[in-house]
């Protein structure tokens, strides 16, 4: 258990002075420093690790209130008119919010935006913002390291696929959908912007495939770069594939796909070709393919990072 | 453009400060204060006053020989200036001799490795003397990828009266000979040449950190990130790799070497330190490669003080055996430990050097000062031990009497009789009269290398580009 109490910074200030400073690293004279750099990565997971279980504290606190409010709407279940009207009226409500609006932390409207998608009566904007309302909160449900083991395979077709309509989502334990704002440090501009929760869409495409393969053993911040012997070489590009969900994940594959997303909106870089791409409609609903096209356009993001 | 001052006026200089400046000094004596406490006094400062420093006049090591007559000094330029101890004056015995620039030369060069696209530096990142064995002096210097073997010879008679060659080097004409004489020495100036007898290139991928000589005086190694190598001294084109620690996959990459240092006395022996906070002791007996340690010794993290900086700080920056062999010390980021070598479990000794920086070491790691490596070093008995610290004060350790003190390496303390006065850091609440508050601390005032004469209680203390001499007290 981090001690926080005498650091100053917040987890994600650190994570982003991290990435910093393993950025400035490139271009340091006499070349990259090894020791240095897995310091700095050991500062990454303990940041990224208190930062994962912020959000999941925070989740199954909204969890519990959200349970308690499912038994209250059960028990007004019991009386079918009454359903229909309240779902009608909260799925307005929450649908005609924009798409870009910050999802409400009340459990409430969470409710009601998840059903919505699948309500066949709703236009197709109404239905890409529930879509959207959907993907974030599949987004962040996936940072949850119990819902990533019970739910992956079913958020992923959901994600990837544009208004495709959900089916057997479990989003009961989608409570703690609160995408609204993330805070990102572009690393080619060095500009730190904040994003909006629609971000999140992009940003769960690439989760799924990661997933899928997650490695068995331990992985940790990639040092193939290093690589100054010639054996080393060959390494180089299937590291780079690897490399992207080792970045932030030493130690936990189970949080791989989560760190995925967390880590494609702190770097918040290369997206305007993702999302290009995805109205395309390239990316299959085959997970692994998805991530090796999302892969393939971050170009400034692994610049950043696959850096040794 | 660096001026430096001496008691005659104000020079120009363009090389290496250090060895240009002349030094203040003082004569030590009187009578002394009665009490065991050794008293440091202010001997002697090199290098320049500017406090524009230029990076290339950077200290990066600081070492005595094993008489303690010499003391090397490397810096970021890739110089070594040595300072070799004047005899103790007939006159005046109970002064000790004076330390002045005896040789000064470039070690190493920046280089490129045009393979790999990276830049060589030229800092020296250490420097260890070897026994003398004749009239010569050698020493091993080190930068990140090449190690080199230095002869320091003196010359004090050249030949005149050549046949062939006139006085200037000139050659003459064979028919204008008409007679023969034989060439004799004459005394002259003295003049103190280094040249590079062996060249240890090609053997490290990794920087290396550490160079350490086997007391065998035949052997020694070199540590670098992953890898510690055996050579020879005579033979450079071929080492012993006996340590590595590469993951066959480097994404499973956990830690790195951070130091490493042959037994004093036991030619088998070594250990090497890691980034984690653990300390490997080898044996080469056993087997040719010893990636498997003979004993490891390692402290379990107190879970009460972890934080986003753990690993960081309890990275072991400098390993040092202690004279006798018993004993080994380790530093980290905010303590010193001592480590009897039969137990593994846990340090004999611990001591904390800065603790009032672990609440600050969110701030110290935005300013990369966090990553500083200090070093550690023994005195001649092996009961006193002494580490630097930030706004150039330097931390004492007496394991005898359980007593430590900080001093400050500060011109403004640099008086002739001047006797250090012990300083002191309030961690919080009220501030004491002469204390300093954590908050004024200058951490772009570091002392990284500190060493101590063999014998006497004389110390070297480096500062970002400036050397500082103490000595005790005499009485």
């Amino acid at each position: 258990m981090i001690n926080t109490m005498e650091c100053a910074m917040d987890a994600q200030s650190l994570i982003s002075i991290s990435l910093r400073k393993i950025h400035n690293s490139r271009t340091q004279r006499g070349g990259i420093k090894l020791h240095k750099n897995l310091l700095v990565s050991y500062v990454l997971r303990n940041a990224k690790q208190f930062y994962m279980n912020e959000k999941y504290a925070e989740i199954y606190r909204m969890q519990q209130y959200e349970e308690v409010m499912t038994v209250c709407n059960e028990i007004q279940e019991l009386n079918p008119l009454d359903l229909a009207e309240d779902i009608a009226e909260a799925s307005g409500d929450c649908c005609s919010q924009g798409a870009g609006s910050p999802l409400l932390m009340e459990p409430a409207s969470v409710c009601c935006a998840l059903p919505a998608s699948n309500h066949s009566a709703h236009t197709p904007q109404q239905q890409l913002q529930a879509t959207a309302a959907c993907s974030a909160a599949a987004a962040l449900a996936l940072q949850n390291e119990e819902v990533c083991k019970e739910t992956n395979s079913v958020f992923f077709r959901s994600c990837c696929a544009e208004a495709y309509p959900v089916t057997d989502c479990d989003f009961s334990s989608l409570s703690a959908v609160h995408c609204n704002k993330t805070t990102v440090l572009d690393l080619d501009t060095h500009v730190v912007t904040t994003v909006e929760s629609g971000y999140l869409h992009q940003d769960c495409c690439a989760v799924p495939c990661q997933g899928a393969q997650a490695p068995a053993k331990k992985r940790k911040f990639d040092f193939g770069c290093y690589a100054t012997e010639s054996e080393e070489v060959p390494d180089f590009t299937p590291c780079k594939r690897a490399r992207f969900e080792d970045f932030y994940c030493p130690h936990s594959e189970q949080l791989d796909t989560s760190n995925i997303s967390n880590l494609i909106s702190i770097f918040g870089s290369g997206f305007t070709g993702l999302v290009s791409r995805q109205a395309d409609s390239e990316f299959s609903l085959n997970g692994q393919f998805c991530s090796k096209q999302t892969l393939a356009s971050l170009g400034a993001w692994t610049r950043a990072i696959v850096a040794f | 453009m660096l001026l430096v001052e001496d008691g005659l006026g104000i020079c120009v200089v363009h090389l290496s400060p250090l060895s240009l400046s002349l030094s203040l000094s003082l004569s030590l004596s009187g009578a002394g204060g009665g009490g065991n406490d050794v008293q440091w006094c202010f001997s002697q400062v090199k290098g320049a006053i500017d406090d524009d420093v230029a990076e290339a006049d950077i200290i990066s090591t600081v070492e005595f020989n094993h008489s303690g007559e010499l003391l090397a000094t490397g810096d970021k330029g890739g110089r070594v200036v040595i300072f070799q101890q004047e005899p103790e004056n007939k006159s005046q015995p109970q002064c000790r001799g004076e330390y002045n620039v005896y040789s000064t030369f470039q070690s190493h060069e920046p280089e490129f490795d045009y393979l790999k696209s990276l830049e060589i530096e030229e800092k020296i990142n250490k420097i260890r003397w070897l026994p003398q064995k004749n009239a010569a002096q050698f020493l091993l210097s080190t930068n990140d990828k090449t190690i080199k073997l230095w002869k320091i010879s003196e010359r004090d008679k050249r030949p005149e009266g050549y046949n062939l060659k006139e006085e200037d080097g000139r050659y003459r004409d064979p028919t204008t000979v008409t007679t023969l004489r034989v060439p004799v020495f004459r005394p002259m100036d003295l003049m103190v040449e280094a040249s590079p007898r062996r060249v240890f290139a090609n053997a490290h991928t990794y920087h290396i950190n550490s160079i350490s000589v086997n007391s065998d005086y035949e052997t020694y190694l070199s540590a670098d990130d992953l890898r510690v190598n055996l050579w020879h001294l005579e033979i450079t084109d071929r080492s012993f790799n006996i340590v590595d620690i590469k993951p066959a996959n480097m994404e499973e990459l956990t830690e790195v070497i951070t130091a490493a240092e042959f037994h004093p006395n036991q030619c088998n022996t070594f250990v090497y330190s890691s980034s984690k906070g653990t300390i490997r002791l080898c044996d080469m007996r056993e087997s040719a490669l010893c990636d498997k340690h003979s004993k490891l010794f390692e402290e379990p993290e107190d879970p009460s003080n972890r934080s986003f900086f753990s690993e960081i700080i309890s990275s072991i920056s400098d390993v040092k055996f202690s004279h006798n062999g018993r004993y080994m010390m380790t530093r980290d980021y905010l303590s010193v430990k001592i480590w009897d070598l039969n137990m593994e479990s846990r340090p004999v000794e611990t001591y904390q050097v800065h603790e009032y920086l672990r609440s600050k070491l969110c701030s110290l790691y935005e300013n990369d000062c966090i990553f500083d490596k200090f070093e550690c070093c023994w005195n001649g008995n092996d009961n006193v031990v002494m580490t630097g610290s930030y706004n150039n004060f330097f931390r004492m350790f007496d394991r005898g009497q359980k007593k430590d003190v900080t001093l400050e390496a500060s011109r403004e303390s640099s008086k002739p009789r001047a006797v250090l006065k012990p300083r002191k850091v309030s961690a919080g609440g009220k501030r004491k009269k002469d204390e300093i508050s954590v908050d004024s601390l200058d951490f772009n005032k570091k002392i990284l290398h500190t060493a101590w004469h063999p014998q006497e209680n004389i110390i070297a203390v480096a500062t970002t580009n400036n050397l500082y001499i103490f000595q005790d007290k005499l009485n």
